[in-house]
């Protein structure tokens, strides 16, 4: 270990230790998660729970998973100080953990290692994989090349379009990309499909689900991969300023990273924890993907958790320019944390995160995923509001690459007929003045319209 | 979960319903659907159409027609947004039902039509609208409105202790599935859980119907009968007579739901009508169901 990264954990040290946080035996957090899931695939779950049990307690296991950690994806990933950022948050110091460096551009690849080893150990040749901004199936097909595994990716089509680059990248890594035509045609319809194929092959399949949602024993198990992020922030922010930071916060569609920072924070009552969920339009205008802040409980993809419904249990069509957090469904731990009060969620607009994507690219020369844009937009509220002397910890879960296109059309630098190719160079030059977008704009913001920033 | 006090039935009319189905002597309950197959020394056709497809009435019609062709029961499908259980045929017919505007409250009206005429009917929905509803109101109104049970394609015993407790309380029959990757254990705990019959799904997969039916659909039924008494039926992929025939010689029921699906998009009643007469005909032809 490095002395200069700040932090003694290993990645398997998040599946060895407990979290002191399980859920019941058969995977319920409080009245959440459990098994809502056709018979047909409770073997498989059940081989797969049993399999992850042992690998947990190997060391063989365990070394393989802290190598590749360690050597492939790149862990550590550093904390970085924002310190220009920090002006804009209400002078808040701003700790910004960069799952944005890890090897594939996201936190993704923290699960995606570790389901992969044990799809192996479960002798499964082919793995199935949803994806929704593409990370998680980037993530996916990278670990099936590495260990020679069969990988098809389910894509929703509006999500090949938005996030085109992410797709080329999978077929470069040799994953089948199968766009599904249905439903909505974002995520939710791609674990739709997933599941379909699961069903029909699970006898050499693995379903690496990407998120802490699903049936038992994804959301544990998902969770104890990501927990390392939460662990190493701690160390790493305890070596840095001496002392806890009061507030974290992440981005949450399924709630992958966010569960994966928060669980290290559990236990420590100061710390305040703030999921940031899309708010899409805003929230009064009904097209968002809020899941926690305006949806109920209900039983969705394998799990009881919150859900976006209408009155019959029909599942609402959610809406966030961000393909990785347009989800109606959320991890069922999340759900529990809210009923708990431990962490809150709230809704953060496509134009409070486009805001802070364009501010954290200026102020601090690091261009995130829009995504992790989210939990920025929602740091600088944070900031504003616990003050100067305050320390916020934000997981910044995956870079911008794949999101050039969007926002170059968001901010008027292409039409949309064009791609990033034929973006003009000088047309954030010329539309707006300012370096900046201005200090007060807020998240909470429902009217905040792309006029209002400032480049 | 709460009881919605504008339910359309009442606790009155659920005792009224059953003491009709009582004086009628007709479909009475899901066993003496099977005890009367039995008598007549064959198994059981049971056909799967979705309420509200393509209309509200016009589900009614297709129904009926299915039971006017030879169907012992039926089950009525509750259209769903995320049917991950379903193939491309029923999800289709989902996504019209859903568009032009059925409710989760219209199966209850189909099922009191189709019971009021002596049909025997089950409902067969995916859990969550039968949550949101309230478990025990939907148990209370679906036995009001003369329903015999409901099937649970993704809720297994294990999450089902709120169902277990309001198809005791209102006399519905639970309709669980077993698979062929289900151990023996879990086989043998899913038949304890359910009335009725047990559903044994003969392939991995999704619904659909095939050109061949999966020879893992009489292993399985072999199994089942290890464990449990109860009617076995087979379902997924079943599409004419010969396979119903084929099934039948192995299993108390067959169990025919996207063919039935694809008659009524392509040539409606008549042609459901005519295809569950020709399966009704492969039952008969098969006699007895031999142990596998």
């Amino acid at each position: 270990m490095t002395p200069s990264s700040g932090t003694t954990v290993q990645a398997g040290d998040g599946i060895a230790t407990p979290s002191g946080h399980e859920p019941d035996a058969r995977g319920h957090f409080g009245r959440y998660g459990g098994r809502f899931v056709p018979e047909a695939l409770v073997a498989a779950l059940d081989e797969l729970a049993a399999t992850y049990e042992k690998a947990r307690h190997d060391d063989d296991f365990l070394g393989e998973l802290n190598r590749l950690q360690r050597d492939y994806t790149g862990r550590p990933s550093p904390l970085t100080d924002a310190t220009r950022l920090s002006e804009h948050a209400g002078g808040a110091r701003i700790l910004l953990k960069r799952e944005d460096l890890n090897h594939t551009g996201s936190h993704k690849i923290n699960n995606v290692l570790g389901q992969a080893l044990l799809t192996r150990l479960m002798g499964k040749t082919r793995v199935i994989a949803e994806t929704g901004a593409g990370q998680h199936g980037v993530a996916t097909a990278t670990a099936c090349a590495l260990l020679g595994l069969e990988c098809v990716v389910y894509m929703g089509e509006v999500d090949t379009r938005r996030q085109a680059l992410n797709v080329a990248r999978m077929r470069l890594l040799g994953a089948r990309v199968v766009p599904v035509t249905h439903g909505s045609r974002t995520l939710k319809d791609a674990i739709n499909e997933a599941l379909r194929d699961w069903v029909t092959n699970v006898s050499t399949t693995h379903y690496l689900l990407g998120t802490v949602a699903g049936p038992h024993p994804f959301p544990t198990m998902v969770r104890d991969f990501h927990r390392v992020i939460g662990m190493e922030a701690r160390e790493q922010v305890l070596e840095r300023t001496g002392r806890l930071p009061d507030a974290i916060a992440a981005c949450v569609g399924g709630g992958s990273n966010a569960i994966g920072i928060f669980h290290a924070f559990l236990d420590d009552p100061g710390v305040r924890l703030v999921g940031f969920e899309p708010g899409g339009d805003g929230v009064e205008t009904g097209r968002h993907g809020a899941t926690l802040s305006e949806g109920s409980p209900g039983a969705l993809h394998g799990a009881l958790s919150y859900l976006l419904q209408d009155d019959d249990g029909q599942t609402a069509e959610s809406y966030s320019i961000s393909a990785g957090l347009d989800y109606p469904g959320v991890g069922p731990e999340h759900a529990l944390l809210k009923d708990l009060g431990r962490a809150q969620y709230r809704p953060v607009t496509d134009a409070a995160a486009m805001d802070a994507f364009a501010l954290l690219s200026r102020t601090e020369g690091i261009i995130p995923a829009i995504e992790s844009a989210h939990a920025i937009a929602g740091a600088l509220d944070l900031g504003r509001e616990l003050g100067p002397d305050a320390v916020i910890l934000v997981s910044l879960s995956g870079r911008g690459d794949k999101d050039v296109d969007t926002a170059a059309k968001w901010f008027g630098m292409i039409g949309a007929g064009e791609s990033a190719e034929d973006a003009d160079g000088t047309a954030i030059a010329q539309r707006s003045p300012a370096a900046e977008p201005s200090p007060g704009t807020s998240s909470a913001e429902p009217g905040a319209q792309t006029e209002g920033i400032q480049l | 979960m709460s009881e919605r006090a504008s339910a359309p039935f009442g606790a009155a009319r659920s005792r009224r319903a059953a003491q009709d189905r009582a004086q009628r002597g007709s479909a009475g309950s899901v066993s003496d659907v099977f005890a009367r197959c039995a008598a007549e020394g064959r198994g059981a056709l049971v056909g799967y159409l979705p309420a509200g497809y393509p209309t509200v009435d016009g589900s009614v019609d297709l129904l009926t027609a299915a039971i006017e062709g030879g169907c012992d029961l039926v089950e009525v499908g509750i259209p769903y947004s995320d049917p991950v259980m379903d193939g491309p045929t029923i999800q289709a017919a989902a996504d019209t039902a859903l568009r032009a505007g059925f409710r989760v409250r219209d199966v209850l009206t189909v099922v009191e039509r189709i019971s009021a005429a002596g049909g025997a009917a089950v409902v067969m929905t995916y859990f969550n609208p039968v949550l949101r509803y309230g478990v025990d109101a939907f148990a209370r109104d679906l036995a009001a409105a003369g329903g015999l049970g409901v099937i649970t394609p993704d809720l297994i015993p294990d999450e089902a202790d709120e169902w277990l407790a309001a198809s005791t309380a209102h006399g519905l029959d639970r309709i669980f599935l077993v698979a062929p990757s289900s151990t023996e254990e879990r086989i043998a705990s899913t038949a304890a859980a359910s009335s009725g019959f047990l559903y044994a799904t003969s392939t991995m997969g999704v619904t659909g119907a095939r050109g061949t039916v999966d020879t893992a659909a009489a292993t399985v039924v072999a199994r089942c009968r290890t464990h449990t008494a109860l009617p076995i039926g087979v379902g997924l992929g079943v599409r004419s007579g010969e396979q119903a025939a084929e099934v039948a010689a192995f299993a108390d029921a067959v169990i025919v739901g996207s063919a039935l699906v694809a008659a009524a998009g392509s040539t409606g009643v008549d042609g459901v009508r005519a295809l569950a007469a020709e399966l009704a005909d492969g039952v008969r032809r098969a006699g007895v169901p031999q142990p596998a």
